[in-house]
């Protein structure tokens, strides 16, 4: 049984990210695997630019960025909403260090959920990330998605903090399991 | 059982161009003592976050040695990390646990190597392969030499003294801290990125 939805095969905007992650010389991709980021994960994999770096817990992935920018290369965290609550404390290398860490972050427990066990973080997800001092942009449809990707990895690298896209369940869709 | 500021004065001597990371407290404390650098950047917290800092760093600089050091405490709350850096196998990137067996910054409370729990066991189930446990200062230039080996990711858990020692503050001004240690690695233009 899958839990988690994969946007259809058809659908380019995961497409629209990975040129943007290149068109900004993102060299270190972060992330904990969400279905919604499954076809960008591949398109970076592919990428020998880029290297990708699946983690046990999502907080790694801001340490990393906090690592990698020392460094002088651009980083990006995927994840899926309910990764948002790791990362809370280690959130404030960005504030402390004024670190671009842009995020992009594909929502669960929001438009048309299945699972209640994804509702309470799917919910608390832009609160959260506002309280840490993220600025936080959400995208519906999936046309919003390449400028609001855009929009976060800008505001990211040439003002120095942590920013997130949302990119709503809606887009995703939601898995019912037969059940609707 | 090691002196923490005898043994990262040895570490660090003619440390070249290496970049040091220090978790929160005596390490960061420690790294100071042996000298403040550009090339040091000091935890003010971020708990957990020493280990992957290096890693991220030790990608985007793959030429140079990134040398994190902390406290046992701090990489038993990252232990995930260990398998995220063995998987990357950064050549470049050593750890270095300065193992007191106890909480040292917040008043000696025991850990979880105190009871036996083996960091470098579980540095070498992660899959990090070159590992090393410290008891001795005799051992210190064998640790320092594998340090710049380039042949890492390196693992190294020094036991040391449960001992607290005076307070020698880095910086604690974060942005200071970043852009300092950019400047040193990327020249003044990191500071036009
Ligand atoms: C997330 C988080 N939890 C707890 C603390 C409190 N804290 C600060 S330092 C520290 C202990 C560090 O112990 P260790 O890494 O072993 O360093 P030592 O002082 O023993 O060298 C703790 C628990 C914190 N700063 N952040
Ligand atoms: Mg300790």
């Amino acid at each position: 049984m899958n839990l988690d939805q994969a946007p259809s095969a058809t659908a380019d905007w995961p497409d629209h990210i990975f040129d943007l992650l290149k068109a900004y010389n993102v060299r270190q991709v972060a992330l904990v695997p969400d279905a919604g980021h499954s076809r960008l994960i591949k398109r970076c994999l592919a990428d020998n630019a880029m290297r990708v770096v699946t983690l046990t817990t999502e907080e790694e992935g801001v340490a990393m960025m906090a690592g990698a920018w020392l460094g002088g290369s651009r980083a990006v965290l995927l994840m899926q909403s309910s990764g948002v609550g790791n990362c809370i404390n280690m959130l404030s290398l960005a504030t402390l260090h004024r670190t671009p860490m842009p995020m992009l972050v594909t929502m669960r427990g929001d438009f048309g959920e299945f699972n209640p066990a994804q509702v309470p973080m799917g919910q608390a997800t832009r609160t959260v990330l506002e309280a840490m001092g993220t600025l936080v942009n959400r995208a519906d449809t999936p046309g919003d998605i390449a400028a609001n990707v855009e929009a976060t990895l800008k505001f990211a690298f040439n003002t120095y903090r942590a920013t997130a896209t949302l990119i709503g369940q809606r887009v995703i869709g939601a898995k019912t399991f037969g059940k609707d | 059982m090691l002196h923490r500021r005898a043994l990262v004065a040895e570490v660090l001597e003619g440390r070249g161009d290496m970049a040091v990371i220090a978790g929160l407290g005596a390490s960061a404390w420690d790294i100071t003592a042996a000298g403040d650098t550009a090339l040091n950047f000091p935890l003010w917290g971020a708990m957990g976050g020493a280990a992957m800092i290096g890693l991220g760093l030790a990608i985007a600089q793959p030429e140079r040695t990134v040398l994190v050091i902390t406290g046992d405490g701090e990489m038993l709350m990252a232990l995930g990390a260990l398998a995220s850096i063995a998987v990357q196998a950064p050549k470049n990137l050593a750890i270095l646990v300065q193992d007191n067996e106890h909480y040292g910054e917040t008043g000696m409370q025991q850990t979880a190597t105190g009871h036996g729990v083996d960091l470098v066991a579980m540095a070498r189930g992660a899959g990090i392969r070159h590992t090393m446990l410290v008891t001795e200062p005799g051992q210190v230039p064998d640790l320092r030499a594998a340090i710049h080996a380039g042949d890492g990711p390196f693992f190294a858990v020094a036991k040391i003294d449960p001992e607290t020692l005076p307070l020698v503050l880095p910086p604690r001004e974060g942005v200071i801290l970043q852009a300092r240690m950019r400047e040193a690695i990327l020249g003044p233009l990191a500071n036009l990125a």
